[in-house]
């Protein structure tokens, strides 16, 4: 395997570092780095999907807003369904609820997904323009169905019992729900990283990302490959959707959409294609938010932009360029 | 006359030709024919979303570029009005100052955008637009001494455009006349390089075209074709806010409009837009009706309820990009 490079995470370091000069308090600085992990890797769930998408079959779905929102969803159906295990004192219960949830979340984003791999998206392979529009369109028509089927309100997504409040640690403040998702924010991305560096299928998927010609010729069907990285990358979104209704404790359809802009921004820091790009761009984006959040709230809306900005001038394919 | 007036842009089709005329006919005589307040608020829209997406097939149909920006130049012709004749005195000098401090506003974020992103794949530019504009829109609301903030600015117009009948008719001009001048663009010869860029950059870049340049030559042209745009409609409601300028509804809708009338044809943009106001007003109506006649049915009369008429544009938006991809136009054309 390649060396890697290791400026992009000395970047990162330098950012917590930095940080925490300009925050002063420790134990502020702690708190506000578990949230800013916690956003990056919640992030890091949507967005690995798609960068991997377009770094095998230089596929941009714009439409991956909607997985998130499906994901979103069906938890909140779910977890409406299992709200005595939810509200129930012990944890082993809750989990009962919750996993449950999550797994169809994910099992509807990645149904979608599919649907959206056969029909919408196929007809247009290698056509940029055309898929730009067709999933514009395939997101609109998604969310008005996602109205007429859910209602036009905003849904309450409760967390389970035990995973409200927070630990007091010394004189810090951790968040119960934070800490979740950052154990299942890393699980995924270790379970990803062993999959991809460790097995066949992981081996096929970054050759194919390096160079797609050679693979077919090879005697794979990328085409299969590619299907299934699509269907995992949506069932991810979906998954990190429920996660991310849950942060915030309510649903609405635009919940996709407004992702969509923050998952764009990391994976242009991040390199498109680049599966480890898009990790370190997905903690920078969490981390400068919250810090900046907290630093200057009036700066922090702009806070992403500037941060792609730099990056892109420091690196204008972003952080992990795939070579194509 | 009437060639030279359109650049000798051929209809290509009696019935295009009827439907053309007749709605510009419709547009030229509103106040007349249709009476009533919503009737010409209705036709002052088409007119400003004629010119607005005339401008966006400018850059999707005529360069092959897709930006997501394209609400945001809108958005700074309306701010730009609204906040001159809402701090100034109420005149034509503050009208003035305000359309061109938003002109240059907008140029300058265009050739930024341009500049930075217009040399890579179209799919980081629209990324990168939607950011930007996503950006824009936080800024806007977060402003909210300079911009009203989610309420946005009410304010009054100069004397002369008091009367309905004024401002409508300096809407129609303004349109008709920007309107036929983005139809000179793509009739030059600088039309037909963005064409050919559209058509393979490779061999138009090969015959010696910077395609860069020419490239964000047609994004500024754009931005500020939606600029006037913008500040047309801030004046027609004399008020801007971030739900009738910024909103990414309003993109969607421009995206709606120009693919269902055709891309690339220019006036696709005059009977997408038409079609989509027209139907944005007056189908849900229908809807209503139909959505009552098929209670007690399951899930239809969601499917049908008045507030779901985008679902069926959205269905209409996919199947004209797989089967007609130069949209009604195209098909008119087709037919002969």
């Amino acid at each position: 395997m390649k060396s890697i490079d290791w400026k992009p995470p000395l970047l990162v370091l330098a950012v917590l570092l930095g940080a925490l000069l300009l925050i002063g308090s420790p134990s502020t600085w702690f708190t506000l780095t578990v949230a800013g992990v916690a956003m990056g890797l919640l992030i890091f769930l949507m967005a690995a999907g798609l960068t991997l998408v377009f770094g095998l079959m230089d596929v941009m779905n714009f439409a991956h807003g909607v997985f998130i929102a499906v994901g979103a969803y069906v938890a909140v159906s779910a977890m409406k369904l299992a709200s005595g295990a939810a509200g129930a004192d012990s944890l082993l219960v809750n989990l009962g609820a919750l996993v449950p949830a999550m797994l169809a979340a994910a099992l509807a984003g990645g149904l979608l997904g599919l649907f959206f791999e056969r029909v919408i998206i196929r007809p247009v392979y290698g056509q940029h323009l055309k898929q730009i529009l067709i999933t514009t369109g395939g997101m609109i028509v998604a969310e008005q169905l996602i109205h007429v089927l859910w209602g036009p309100d905003i849904l309450q997504l409760a967390r389970p019992a035990a995973l409200k409040g927070s630990f007091l640690l010394g004189d810090m403040a951790l968040e119960k729900f934070r800490l979740s998702a950052v154990v299942i924010g890393l699980a995924v991305f270790a379970a990803m990283l062993v999959l991809l560096n460790r097995t066949r299928i992981g081996l096929l998927i970054r050759a194919g990302v390096e160079n797609k010609e050679m693979v077919e010729a090879m005697g794979y069907r990328i085409r299969r490959l590619f299907v299934a990285v699509f269907v995992a990358g949506s069932a991810l979104a979906g998954l990190g959707g429920a996660l991310w209704g849950m942060y915030q404790e309510s649903v609405t359809v635009h919940i996709g959409a407004s992702m969509m802009v923050l998952i764009f921004i990391v994976i242009i820091i991040g390199g498109l294609g680049s599966v480890l790009g898009c990790f370190t761009g997905a903690l920078l984006v969490g981390l400068v938010a919250n810090y900046i959040g907290f630093l200057s709230p009036k700066v922090a809306l702009g806070s992403n932009i500037l941060l792609m900005v730099l990056v892109l001038l420091w690196r204008p394919q972003g952080l992990y360029a795939v070579g194509k | 006359m009437i060639t030279t007036l359109l650049s000798g842009d051929r209809m290509g089709s009696r019935a295009l030709t009827a439907i053309l005329a007749a709605i510009v006919l419709a547009l030229a005589f509103a106040p007349f024919i249709f009476p009533g307040t919503r009737a010409l608020d209705v036709a002052a829209k088409v007119c400003v979303f004629v010119l607005l997406v005339a401008s966006y097939d400018l850059l999707l149909g005529y360069t092959g570029i897709v930006s997501f920006a394209h609400t945001m130049f809108f958005g700074i012709g309306g701010y730009g009005v609204a906040i001159a004749l809402s701090r100034m005195e109420v005149g034509w000098a503050a009208l003035a100052a305000g359309t061109l401090a938003a002109l240059a506003l907008s140029l300058a974020l265009s050739f930024l955008i341009g500049l930075f992103s217009l040399r890579v794949k179209a799919i980081f530019f629209a990324m990168i637009t939607l950011a930007v504009a996503s950006f824009f829109q936080i800024l806007a609301s977060q402003l909210s001494g300079l911009t009203g903030g989610e309420d946005g600015l009410t304010f009054r117009i100069p004397e002369l455009l008091r009367p309905r009948l004024a401002a409508y008719y300096l809407v129609f001009g303004a349109a008709l006349a920007l309107f036929l001048a983005l139809l000179r663009v793509v009739n030059s010869p600088f039309g037909r390089v963005l064409l050919s860029i559209r058509e393979n950059e490779f061999r138009a870049e090969a015959l010696g075209y910077r395609t860069v340049v020419y490239r964000t030559i047609a994004n500024c042209l754009g931005a500020l074709v939606a600029t006037l745009a913008g500040a047309l409609y801030a004046l027609w409601l004399r008020y801007t806010g971030p739900n009738t300028t910024l909103d990414f509804a309003i993109m969607i809708d421009i995206l709606l409009m120009v693919v269902i009338g055709g891309m690339g044809t220019m006036y696709g943009a005059v009977i997408g837009a038409a079609i989509f106001v027209v139907a944005q007003n007056y189908l849900q109506a229908g809807m209503k009706a139909l959505s009552e006649s098929l209670k007690g049915a399951p899930l239809l009369p969601e499917l049908f309820h008045p507030d779901r008429w985008l679902l069926w544009l959205g269905v209409l938006f996919v199947l004209s990009v797989y089967y007609f991809p130069r949209g009604i136009v195209g098909q008119l054309r087709a037919v002969r």
